[in-house]
Formats: structure tokens, sequence, C-alpha cells
């Protein structure tokens, strides 16, 4: 069995279209891809909006829509519109409507798969005593972390996405899924043992970012085999070699040996890896453990503020020299109105051209010849946001310094202006639930489409 | 002593966010004897990263040397997590150049 995988983020950017046909030309037996990620931060799940334009979306649905219909073969897309909410699965499924209608498409069964828990739903298996451990250092899941939480997603395991195939569906459209488990569904419903299946979804959910050299939004092929996986690059100047494929397991990943899924884990430490022509690269020794208890992930997004920014620069090299102490000015005279940060306000003084990437974490803290400040401001309402960036920004220009030559301002500003970024969110909830039956959170549905 | 700076022995020198709490960094070389030379000199180990980041030795939740690559691998808990206020860098992806600089020592 062969799946193409044209992406790595459907409609993030769109779709490279000569490598997508010549993967198309191969005849593989499904089309692949995810649309979502948590990379690109709390704010697109907790406020139910997606980062993607929605004309890219559709460019990128309508190429595998065509293809895989016209091949006769499934195509799945999961992590719908950037987060995976309902909301996202509603719009995708809209989109394919109106292509199937825009292209006179012979009819086929849409199967949409919506994976949103809603907090209550949560909380009521908080109050039974279910404990939601914490991944990656964090504390289990209590009840004021949660109710700090705007929006929930499951990442679904391949269970229902095989029973949308059962159901007769020819296009899948799902909410958060694991990236590898949209790929192992087919293969695993097709009768591949779990360790291939999962191994040629972790291989494929990148797409060419397995290849060398990089390349984004390139198409691969991986086929799987009883015991093997084997991947070959589609862009003619790509190739899949043992350094890219081994590589591509580190990719994302905090450890390149295991693989978390719904359900048990991959474990790659025993992979081999062969080149077998010039760009396709074959895998084997990979295994698959289930776990004694089924368990999903949960992310969750929950709203901080609102939030303003302002910038301003520095050229002096005296006040770049006492740039902490100005800052420290300028934070005093905040705390002065708004007392000590915390519930009321956040204050964040990004200094760049010393340590604005790094932060804590920079070694090299020399500053260079001038500073860029970027004030960033987040508070419950928006008018106090504004008015505490402004104080904060403007603290820059007044800064008293013991010996400062320039006594007309302090600070540069690009504009003296305050600017409305997004409401600022954080990942409240980065955890796992146990589940009885791993189709207990989703909701799926079937359609005739284009009848 | 001869040495080299990690820059010149590693083909791909790269972080990233690895889930919403952590930021993973892979430095790959583009021959065994670089990889080889690199792991026996001491140049890159839990300690360094620690020491070079600031950070304390238990943030680092992981560090693997992955032959099949080859390269080494580590991975750092974040402060906060990816794109809360005061976020520095949403996708990690701007972490790793201090490592550029580390010496590692040819008769090692």
């Amino acid at each position: 069995m062969s799946i193409l995988s044209p992406t790595g983020h459907l409609g993030f950017t769109p779709i490279e279209r000569g490598s997508f046909d010549l993967g198309v030309a191969r005849r593989p037996d499904a089309v692949v891809a995810d649309s979502g990620s948590c990379d690109i931060g709390p704010q697109p799940l907790g406020a139910d909006e997606p980062c993607s334009p929605e004309d890219w979306q559709r460019h990128d649905l309508e190429l595998m829509l065509l293809a895989a219909r016209r091949l006769g073969v499934p195509m799945i897309v999961g992590s719908a519109s950037d987060s995976g909410t309902d909301r996202g699965v509603n719009q995708y499924a809209e989109i394919i409507r109106g292509l199937a209608q825009r292209h006179e498409l012979a009819p086929f069964t849409l199967a949409t798969i919506y994976s949103e828990v809603s907090r209550d739903e949560v909380a009521r298996r908080l109050r039974h005593g279910t404990r939601i451990a914490g991944l990656d250092g964090r504390a289990d899941l209590a009840p004021d972390v949660l109710a700090r939480t705007d929006r929930l997603v499951a990442v679904m395991g391949v269970e229902p996405l095989i029973r949308a195939l059962d159901q007769g569906a020819d296009v899948v459209i799902a909410g958060r899924s694991s990236d590898s488990c949209l790929f192992a569904a087919p293969a695993i419903r097709a009768g591949f043992p779990e360790a291939a299946a999962y191994y040629l979804g972790k291989v494929l959910e990148c797409a060419s970012f397995a290849a060398e050299p990089f390349m984004g939004k390139e198409s691969i092929i991986g086929t799987v085999t009883r015991d093997a996986v084997t991947v070959t690059a589609m862009h003619p100047a790509q190739r899949c070699t043992v350094a890219s494929v081994a590589s591509h397991a580190m990719y994302e990943r905090a450890n390149p040996f295991f693989e978390h899924v719904a359900g048990g884990v991959l474990d790659m430490t025993g992979c081999r890896y062969e080149q077998v022509d010039e760009r396709t690269t074959r895998v084997t020794g990979f295994t698959f453990r289930r776990d004694a208890v089924y368990r999903i992930k949960l992310e969750g997004a929950g709203k901080v503020g609102e939030r303003a920014v302002a910038i301003a620069g520095i050229r002096d090299p005296y006040t770049i020299q006492n740039i902490d102490a100005v800052v420290g000015w300028a934070r005093a005279k905040v705390g002065e109105r708004w007392g000590e940060p915390g519930a009321r306000y956040q204050l964040y003084y990004h200094l760049y051209g010393r340590d604005g990437v790094m932060g804590p974490w920079e070694p090299q803290r020399t500053p260079g010849h001038e500073l860029c400040v970027v004030v960033e401001a987040v508070a419950p309402r928006w008018e106090d946001a504004e008015v505490i960036c402004a104080l904060g920004t403007r603290n820059l220009f007044y800064a008293r310094l013991p010996e400062v030559k320039g006594t007309a301002g302090t600070a540069a500003l690009m504009m003296d202006e305050v600017l409305r970024g997004k409401p600022g969110y954080e990942w409240t909830v980065n955890h796992v639930l146990p589940l009885a039956d791993p189709l207990e959170l989703c909701t799926l549905k079937t359609e005739v489409v284009g009848a | 002593m001869r040495t080299k700076r990690l820059v010149e022995l590693a083909k791909t020198i790269r972080s990233k966010n690895a889930g919403v709490d952590q930021i993973t960094f892979d430095v790959i070389f583009a021959d065994r004897e670089s990889y080889e030379l690199v792991k026996r000199s001491g140049a890159l180990t839990a300690d360094v990263v620690s020491r070079l980041y600031a950070i304390p030795r238990e943030r680092i939740t992981a560090f693997v040397e992955y032959d099949p690559a080859p390269a080494i691998k580590f991975t750092i808990r974040r402060d906060r997590p990816s794109g809360s206020p005061g976020e520095r860098d949403v996708f990690g992806a701007q972490q790793y150049a201090p490592l550029f600089d580390l010496r590692v020592p040819l008769d090692a």
C-alpha cells in the first residue's frame, strides 16, 4: 500500500503542484495530509480562529480532492483548519461540498469527525476522580487550570478514522488528530501491522521534510509492507536518503527513538535504514507497544488578556550601557499607577540587540550599538493594556540617568503609537486523559456529497 | 591545543518546538568521524548546555546520541508554554546559535 503526502501542514502555504502531480501519477492508494499543529501558538485554538487564509486551504483541498476522486482512493485530512476544532471541521466540509459542486464530481461519501471536548465534560471527569496527567513535566490537570481554559481538543488516534473508512468514507475531514495516525489508519485497516503503519505515518507526516535538500510543501510517497516502509521523494531535485529519513525521526520530538500516539508507542530504537535507489530509503526494525490503558492527549488554550505593543529605539551608548536601569525606571512608573504586575497586568520589555530572541538563555550579553525595545503589555481590558503600554514606552523616553547627555529624550520612538495585537493566550492544557473506549470523545457523521 | 568550532564540524544545527512545553536541539553531522570526535571530546554534553544557556541541569529533559543520523540531540523545558504573553520565539527556531562557537578539541 502506498500513500501520497503532499504537505506537512495543509493550507499553511500552498502545496507545490509539480511534485504532487508526479506523486499522483504513481497511483497511490490514499492521499493524506494534516492541517494543524500546536506549533502556531495557543491563540488559534483559544480564539477558535484559523491562522491560514481560506484561499490557500481551498487550493490544497481542491488539489487533493480532485486527485483522490480521479484515482478513486480515500482522501484524509486531519486537524482541520490549523487547530482541529469543530469550527475547522465544518469549514473544511463546506469547502469540500462547494468543490464537489463546482467540479460536478460524481457522488461520494464525506465523513466528518469532531474531537472538540467541552470544558464541562473534562470537569465532570475530574470530579469523578479521573487523573488527567500532565505531559512534559506539567502537574496533573487541576480544576483552577481547567477554569482558565477557553477551548479544548482531543488528539484522536486511528480508531475514529478507521471507523469512518469502514462506513465507506471516500473523504475524511477530521478534527485534531495525531499526524502519524492519519496515515497509519488506512494501513492498519488494510491489515498491515501497527508498527509498520505507525512508522509509515511518522515518516510521511511532514512530507518533504524527510528528504534533502531542504524544501517545504513538496510531495513524498511512502509504501508499507508487513515489515518495511520505503519512502521516495517526488520532487526531481529531492532525495530521501538514510541521513534525511533518520534525521526526520528527530524533528520536533524530544526523543528520536519513541513516538507516542493514542493507545501506544512506536519504538524506533532498532530501526535500520538502507538506500534503495537514489531517491528512496527503506526502513525496517520498528516495533509498537500498546499501552495498558488507552490514553488520549488533550490540548487546551485560555485567554490571558488583551495585548498592546509599542516599539522604541535607543542609540545613545550611555543609555544602552544602562538599559536595565532605563527599563527599571519605566517599570517603576507603571508600578506607581498600576501596582505590581500580576492579575491586573503583565509587562514585557524585549531588548532586540541584546537578548530579544533568547532572553535569560543568551550567553552573549554585549549589546549592539543600537537597541530596539518592543514593549508588550497584557491586561484583561484593551483600554488598560493600551495605557499601560503607552506609559511603559514613554517612560523609556523620560528615563532619569545620572550622567545622560541627551536631555531631550532617551529613546527614539518609531511612532508615538500603541499597536493592538491579537489577544494573549496560554497553553493551559497539555495532558493525557484515559478513555474506556477510543471513540467515546468523537462524533462521526457521514453524508453523500454531489448527489 | 588544536580546536575547531562546532559549526565547522556539524552539517546542521537547529532548534524547534517539541510540543508546547519544550524546545529540542539537533546537531547533525555529515560524517561519522566528526560525530565520533565531538562525542569523544566532551565539548557538547548536558553539563556544557546547562552552563551555556544558564539553566539548571534538570531543565534538560533529554540528551541523546543518535547514531542513525548521526546526531547529538537535547531538549530543554521552556520557562513558559510556547506563545504565552512575553514570548520571544513562538516556534523555538532561533535558540541554537550559541552552540556554533563551542570549541571542539581535535586531539581528543
